[in-house]
Order: C-alpha cells, then structure tokens, then sequence
C-alpha cells in the first residue's frame, strides 16, 4: 500500500502540524497519538526510557526536553529553502548513519507504523481489524446501516471507510471480536489461526467471539430457517473435524518419514513423498476399477469352461499360465449384460427379474474413461498448485539474503547431518561470494573450445548409446515377436522354457535402464558445469530421453505389431490378453531390478567403500534416477489400465515393497546430500513429468487403442472385430433404443463431440486464455518494479524526515542547554 | 471420536482446534510429549487450565529442536514472557506455527521475530552476523562474514536504511521457493 506522500515544503499540511498525511486510511494511531502526547506534554521535562536502543551512548541526550518536538515548533521545517535543503541533505544522510539520535527521535522512530508490524499486541489487533473489515466489505455487498458506529460521519456511512479513531487497546479488541463474529466460521477460523498473537490470546479473542455470538442469537429472534442453517453449518463442521482426525490417524508412515527427514533432509524426503502421492493415485485407480469392473465380474462368473492350466510359481512372474484366463486380465470379462442370461434357460439362479442387471461392456468403457479423466484433473491441479508454490515472478538478484535465511531445513535432527547441512550452506556461500569476486574470469576461446567439444562428444556418446539400444529392443522385440508366433503356430504344449522365454525383453529392457544412466554418469564426470543445477537437469534431460524412446519403441511393438497380428486362429487371438501380460511381466521384472540396483548400488558400494577403499563417505541417494525410475513405473502401470484392471493392484504392492526396501537402504547405506538440492523446483519438475510425457502418453496410447485398433473377435467385453469406440456406440445406440429417454444424450453427442466446430472453437477459447494469463504476468512484473522504486523513494523521504527532525531538535536543545549551563554556572 | 481422554475438556479440544493447525489426537500428542519434558511438573489433567511453565533448559532438550542452531531463538520466541519458559499453549503455538499447513505470512512473520536477536523489529547486521554465525558454526572467516553480511543487507534493503525491516524481509521470503518446505518441523 506505498502512496506517494506529497513531502512539499510549504504544503498546508505540513504547516499546520505533524499530522497524519490526509490520505492515510489505515488505522495507525501510535504516530499521531504520540505526536499528540508530546504536544500536550510541553514544561514537562521527564527523562524517557528508550525501548530497544542501538547500543548507542546517550548519556547527555538522557534528559531531554519532549517539548522541543511540539507542533509549534516545526516552523524551524520551513528555514530551508531549496539550495540550503540540498546542502544539507548531504550531511544529514550521513548523520544518520552515524545513529546519532535523541532520545525522543528514537522513541518516535520505535513506534512507527513499520517497526511495530508484528511486535506490539495493538498493532495486530489493528491489523486483523482491517483484515476483516475488508473480508466482511468482500463477503456482504452491503453492510446494514445498524453496524456502524454513532462516531461514523453520516456522509461516510455506508461507504466502509474508517475513521482514524484513538481507541484504546478494549476498545480495537471488542471492534475487532464484533467483526469476527459477523463472518462466516470458516473465514472465523481461518483469520484466528493466521493471527500472529499468543495462543491463549486467541483462545479469548475465540471464547469473547462466541459469547457475543450467543448473546446476538439469543436476543434477536432469527427466522427458523436460518437457526436451522446455522445447526446444519455446526453439524457439518463437526463432522468435518472428525474426519480429518480420523484421515490423519490413517496418516500412513509418519514415523519412517520423520526419521528420513530428520536424516537426511528435504531432498531425499521429496522422494519418500512422491512416493506415496503415486500409492494415493494407485489406490484410487485401485477402488474405482475395483468397485465397478472387477467386482461385479466376480459376483457374475462367466461360463468360460476352458481347462485351467495349474498353478506353478512362475506365474507370479510371467502373469500367464494360471493367471491368463482370470480377473486379471482383459479377456476375461465378458461383453454382456450381467447376469448373462440366455432367454430361454432361466435356471440360474441370478437370473430372476428383480435381479440388477450391469452392461459389462459399457461400464468397462466408461470406467477407464472416467478414471483416467479423474486422475488427469488431479494432476493437472497438483501441478498447477506445485508450479505457483515455486515459480517466482521476480528472480533477479537475492540470492546471498535468501541463502542466509531459507537455507536452514528445520527438519534435520541428526547430529551428523546437521553438520552436513552447515557444510553444504558454507560451501555455497562461498561459492557466492565468489561468484560476484570472480565473474571477470574470463575464459580464453581455447578453453570454450574445448569445453564445446567434451559436451558435443558426450551428448553424441550419451544419444548415440540410447539409439542403439533402442535399436536393440526394436530388433529383439521383432525377433520375441516371430518366435511367438511360430511357436504357437506349431500347436505344441506351451512348455515352461517358453513362458520363461516372454521373460527376455523385459529382462533386457530393465538391464538397460539400469546400465545407461551408469553410463551417462560417467560421461557427466568428464564435463565441467558452470552450476550444479544445469548438471542436474543436463543428466535428467538424457535419462528422461532414454526412457521416453524406451517406452516409445515397446508401444510401437505393442500397438503395432502384435495388435497388427491378430486373427481369430490360435495366433494371438486374445492379442488384448497378451498386451496385458507383457505389462505385468514389465511391471515385476522392473520391480526385482530396483531390488537389485538398490542391492548393488548402494548395499554393496558402500561395503566396498568402507572395507576395500576404506574413505568414510557413504554413497549419495540419487533422488532424480530413482524418481524417474518410479515415474517409468507409474506410466508402465498407466498403460496396461485398459488391458489390466487389476494392475493397480500389482503397483500397488510393489510401490509398498519399495518404500521398505528404500527406506531401510538409504537408513543403513547412504549419507546426507552433500550437494544443494532445491526440493520446490525439482517436485514440481517430477509432477510436470508424471503429467506430461507420463500421463498424457499413456492416454494417447489408450486412446488410440480404444480408437483406431480392432478388438479381438473371442474375448473381452467388446468382442466383434470393431474398435472399442465403435462397440460403444453401439451398446450406446441399443441402450438408447430401450429407453428413450436417454436419446438426448446421444443427441449431445453428436452434436458436442462429433462435431469438429465445437472442439475447434474449445481450443480457441483455451489458447485466448493462457494468453491473457500471460499479459497479466508481465503487467504485474511491471508493477513489481513500479512498487520498488516507490519502496526506495520512500525510503528516502523516511532519512529526509528523520534528519530534519533531529536537526530541529538539536537546534532548539542547543540554546536551552546554554541556558541552563548558565543558570547553573552563576 | 469416542476415547476417554480427561486431559482436556471438549470445549478446551474444540479451542485448540479452532485456533491452531493441528487435530485433536495431535494436540494430546503433544501434551504427552509436553509432559515427558517434566512429568513431576506438568499434571496430567489440564481441565483448570494450570499455569505451568517449563523452563528453556528442558523444552531444548526435545529431539526436534535439540541440534537445530536456532533453538534458543525459536523457544524465546514463542514464549510468552521471552524468556524461554514456555506453558503449554505457547508450546502448541510454536508448533503449530512451524507446522506444515502453516500459511506462509505467519511463518515470515516468525521467522522474522527468530532471527531478530536484539529484538528491535530490524534485522540489523549484528542480527545477520549471528544468524549467520550460528548457520555455518565457525567454518566462516570474519572477513567472509563481513562480506556475506554486507551483500545481503545490499541485495534486501530495499528502503536503504542498512538494515532489514519486516517488509523487506517478507519481500525477500517471498522471492524462495524453499522456504515453506524449510522452515517446517515435524512432530
């Protein structure tokens, strides 16, 4: 709220007295009432106790006259003219920093409107009374007459403005209790628990607040409605409460978490963290598919009567044999309506008239779209809310104050790793200072050639290693591909070697995300960067690209190839089935290899370490590899949705088994962070990649599967030969012919979805409004650097003011002190 | 929630609740933990809202706070009398405060008051030179801590009085990312 206040010399204002500036609106009584006091106080001659003095000696200044600071005297402002003023403005600046002020300049200067934000108990409750005026002024369009007080000039009431009144400190508490309990509770609490006041100063301000709130109740009569809205708002409120005590009793590993923060910091935590926002995910994925596609399949058994293969333990592996023709799996379900009840045999038992009927096909249709619908708003929302956490407008400069003050994590406990982060917050101040000493380094064009050249030869290494390898799958793939093929074309008994063999292009595909990075790492120990984040995000940069290629080429060869060669004969005549299959297989072997990363990286390294290399240091968790690692997990776990209900399942238990494992690894085997971590910036960079390369290219798969790819004719619930889109609509179509009221929804359809206008001129609108969202940014960037140019003049105005003040007083002091050092010489 | 719990009363719980970010079975944790610091002072039963107060030495004595460098700060400040010796609601308010759903004013505004030492509502550069002492425990010379201290009092001020009042301090907050996920303990 910087106003320019007019500082003219001959302005009225000035002349009439050491006023408040008219245009003041905010109830700043202790800078008037106090200049108020001292000009009462003239012929008083008392000493005054300083408050919180700057360690300056004071002992001559110790009894001085207040009256000298009287209005009257302020004449002595308009000595200067212009020229003079300037001259003296030199001088002056430089007094001031010399703190060589009075008493009463300081006193005066300890109680401006500034310097008591948040230290004296009146100046909050002065704060928070403006705070809610302004809340209630936004929340009721129009406040009744009745509220406001007799003292309110009539012209003014109405209008809200308040009157710079000299209430005391009863007074502001009961104004501001009368504002409080005129708001809605919910605003109530929120504006109580943000009030920066002791607690058992709150609790009255609480208990005064209800009191005056039943005492209102009670006397006016209310209509029974709102008596009844407002029991409703009580019931709910505590029903509210209750449920949030018992979701934070669920809190789900908070000890574990403690103990990792209190180690290791925020860094590695942010990890553990996302961790479990991904189970959160799994688990709700989980309870939808759960609750609307396998449940129902269950209770209805279908009348497959197809022979069982038994139970052997690679199953739990390879997710086929035993486990191929179950829940599992897309082709078990069946694509009637259940009960699936043939017209002419009644006998089963399900198959009664009052029985509920469930259209399979359908349901499977819109679960998997509302589920990935869901998790797409909550995401995008997560996202939002993590980039305006920690996307900052302005960054210029700063960065040594915010080292200073923001660095410390609060939440490391151990002794070992304190000493760590002071360590790391040394070693990055230093960094600083010599950053702003050694800038003028310059580097010879030599050196910048050289130093284009390692970076050119190890992106070239790095990029060249990820397109062989994917090469490499693309081959292999082809080559698991022929082998299927043939092997069912032969007609023989699956034998246990061959389903052992679907387990080699997972295997070589975890063996590669395991073995690149290494790779990467050690090209990265050839470079030299300029800071530590560009070496992070150079290294996430080349693994996210692996994966994404990765993940590509196996999509390629899934949507592609092996939906490609369906038939209905004995070759992949569940190809749905068998996409399905080879997901879990993923999802398991990706899972054993992180067992077997975290078994060698950091288990037997740090063994290695401590026995043969004998150093002390323990090795680093990596945060960004094993995020991505989890990430790669997510869209594995993504992607085999439509093919796998139960996958959440699966992901769920292995995201459990990970977080133990990790847990008690990074416990046992690493060190904290010796390197600085921004733990904002990087959460919201793992959020965006779960959201856009993960989700949105699992959606895409998805949705093309369900576009353009044909089901297959035998199993599934849209058997038939037609896409999964096409089905629908024609499920849709039949359902709509049984009733016809529905048929406005298949109008909508065809006149919202189908029509290409709609989603043209959708897109248009969004595009307009992240445009204007971006106009509104750089305005307000622009008003940032207004604001502190005003901060700045004001700045100057404060020394201008302090100055002249000082100067007037001991001008006036000068002479009296003659006087009195003459009366007391005589 | 159905237990039979005689430490508070339902209005008491209901004011806690109300006024602090913390649940209900948050608040009797933290009257257990508070009682370990001193059980033969603290009673267990809190209905006639006892005036107890336990005394500095104990309360940084706590896991959470005991390696932290700004312990002493952090107990002064959140104590009503500013000696350290803290009842059970300023208790309840300092963790309240550095607790997670904290907003970020209120932890400016007490991360403001911390490292504030000679308590003039500035952060003078006596403040910044022990914050600053206290952050890297010795490793620093004085010369770089003169410099540090002098950069970072240039790069904040912004109304140029060589020190950092409250708004600059906020401005500076306002400006790092991290600050809410540092200035945060669990318990």
């Amino acid at each position: 709220m910087a106003q320019n206040v007019n500082f003219d010399l001959s302005h009225p204002a000035v002349e009439a007295g050491l006023e408040s500036p008219a245009d003041e609106n905010v109830v700043h009584d202790s800078f008037s009432q106090l200049i108020a006091e001292q000009s009462q106080n003239e012929g008083l001659s008392d000493a005054i106790e300083l408050q919180h003095l700057q360690g300056n000696p004071d002992d001559d200044e110790g009894r001085d006259n207040v009256a000298y600071l009287s209005p009257s005297e302020n004449r002595g402002w308009r000595i200067g003219s212009d020229e003079a003023a300037e001259e003296d403005n030199e001088t002056q600046t430089d007094s001031l920093l010399k703190d060589r002020w009075s008493s009463a300049t300081l006193k005066i200067l300890s109680s401006m409107p500034s310097r008591t934000i948040g230290r004296s108990r009146g100046a909050i409750i002065s704060q928070y009374y403006n705070r809610t005026t302004e809340l209630r002024r936004r929340t009721q369009k129009r406040a009744s007459i009745k509220d406001f007080s007799r003292s309110a000039r009539p012209s003014i009431r109405g209008y809200g403005v308040e009157v710079d009144t000299t209430d005391s400190a009863e007074k502001k508490q009961e104004r501001l209790v009368k504002n409080l309990q005129d708001l809605s509770a919910v605003d109530r609490m929120r504006m109580l628990k943000e009030m920066p006041l002791n607690l058992s100063e709150k609790k009255d301000l609480r208990r005064l607040t209800l009191e005056m709130t039943k005492r209102t109740r009670s006397s006016s009569n209310l209509p029974c409605c709102s008596y009844l809205k407002f029991q409703i708002i009580l019931a709910l409120r505590h029903s509210w409460y209750s449920c949030l005590s018992f979701l934070h009793s669920l809190q789900l590993w908070q000890m574990p978490l403690k103990r990792v923060g209190g180690r290791f910091g925020s860094g590695v935590l942010s990890y553990f963290l996302f961790l479990k926002t991904l189970l959160f995910f799994n688990v709700f994925l989980f309870l939808v598919l759960g609750s609307f596609l396998v449940f129902p399949q269950a209770v209805y058994l279908p009348e497959l009567p197809e022979s069982r293969t038994p139970f052997t333990g690679l199953e739990l592996l390879t997710g086929g044999g035993y486990f191929s023709n179950t829940l599992l799996y897309y082709g078990y379900y069946s694509n009637h309506t259940l009960p699936n009840c043939p017209k002419n045999n009644s006998t089963r038992p399900e198959c009664d008239s009052r029985s509920l009927s469930y259209n399979m096909p359908l349901a499977y249709f819109f679960t998997i779209g509302l589920s990935f619908f869901i998790t797409c708003i909550i995401l995008v929302y997560s996202m939002s809310k993590s980039f305006g956490q920690s996307f900052r407008i302005d960054k210029s400069n700063g960065m040594l104050a915010m080292k200073v003050f923001c660095s410390w994590d609060f939440k490391v406990i151990k002794r070992s790793s304190v000493k760590l982060l002071s360590e790391n917050i040394c070693t990055q101040l230093k960094e600083l200072l010599g950053d702003t000493h050694h800038r003028l380094v310059r580097n010879t064009i030599l050196d910048k050639l050289i130093k284009l050249l390692i970076h050119g030869l190890s992106w070239t290494l790095c990029l060249g290693a990820t397109a062989g390898c994917v090469a490499g799958i693309y081959c292999f793939s082809d080559y698991m591909h022929k082998k299927q093929e043939s092997s069912e074309n032969d007609s023989e008994d699956p034998g246990l070697l061959n389903e052992a063999s679907l387990l080699a292009l997972p295997v070589l595909v975890s063996f590669i995300n395991l073995m690149l990075p290494i790779l990467f790492q050690l090209t990265a120990w050839m470079e030299k960067y300029n800071s530590p984040s560009l070496r992070t995000f150079v290294s996430l940069s080349r693994n996210l690209i692996l994966k994404v290629s990765v993940l590509g080429v196996l999509c390629f060869h899934w949507l592609k190839r092996v939906a490609g060669s369906a038939n209905d004969d004995k070759t992949f005549k569940c190809w749905e089935s068998f996409v399905g299959q080879d997901l879990y297989r993923f999802l398991v072997i990706d899972f054993i290899f992180s067992l077997l990363d975290t078994l060698f990286g950091e288990l037997l390294w740090r063994l290695f370490s401590d026995k043969v290399l004998k150093r002390n240091r323990r090795p680093g968790f990596d945060i960004a590899k094993n995020v991505l690692d989890l990430i790669y997990g997510q869209t594995l776990a993504w992607l085999g949705l439509l093919f796998t209900p139960l996958l959440p399942a699966v992901q769920i238990l292995k995201l459990l088994l990970l977080f133990y494992i990790k847990m008690s690894s990074v416990m046992m085997n690493c060190q904290a962070p010796s390197r600085p971590y921004r733990v904002s910036q990087m959460t919201t960079i793992f959020i965006t990649l779960l959201c856009f390369p993960s989700f949105l290219g699992s959606s895409v798969c998805v949705t093309y599967t369900m576009w353009r790819l044909p089901s297959s004719g035998s199993c599934g619930p849209f058997r038939g030969n037609k896409t999964m889109i096409q089905a629908g609509k024609q499920r849709i179509a039949e359902l709509v012919d049984e009733n016809r009221s529905l048929s406005f929804l298949a109008d909508a359809h065809t006149y919202l979805v189908e029509n290409p206008l709609f989603l043209f001129v959708g897109a248009a609108i969004f595009l307009i409004v992240i445009y204007f969202q971006s106009q509104v940014v750089d305005g307000q960037r622009k008003i940032i650097a207004l604001l502190q140019e005003q901060i700045e003049n004001e700045g100057e105005d404060k020394k201008f003011l302090i100055t002249r003040l000082q100067s007037v007083h001991e001008r006036k002091r000068t002479p009296a002190r003659n006087l009195t050092s003459q009366d007391s010489g005589c | 929630m159905g237990n039979k719990q005689t430490t508070f009363t339902e209005e008491q719980l209901e004011a806690y609740q109300d006024c602090t970010y913390f649940t209900r079975k948050e608040i009797l944790s933290l009257h257990g933990r508070y009682r370990e610091l001193a059980p033969h002072l603290v009673p267990l039963d809190y209905t006639n809202n006892p005036d107890i107060k336990v005394p500095m030495a104990l309360i940084v004595t706590m896991p959470e706070l005991k390696e932290n460098p700004f312990r002493d700060r952090i107990v002064e400040t959140f104590s009503e009398d500013g000696q350290g010796n803290m009842s059970f609601n300023d208790f309840v308010d300092m963790f309240s405060a550095l607790c997670e759903t904290a907003p970020r004013e209120l932890k400016t505004i007490y991360a403001f008051k911390i490292y504030d030492f000679n308590r003039d509502n500035f952060i003078c550069k006596e403040d910044l030179q022990k914050t600053l002492n206290k952050l890297t425990k010795g490793e620093l010379t004085p010369e770089e801590v003169t410099l540090v201290c002098d950069k970072a009092i240039e790069e904040a001020d912004l109304d140029a009085d060589n020190k950092l009042s409250f708004s600059d301090f906020e401005n500076m907050i306002s400006k790092a990312p991290d600050f809410l996920s540092n200035f945060h303990v669990r318990i």
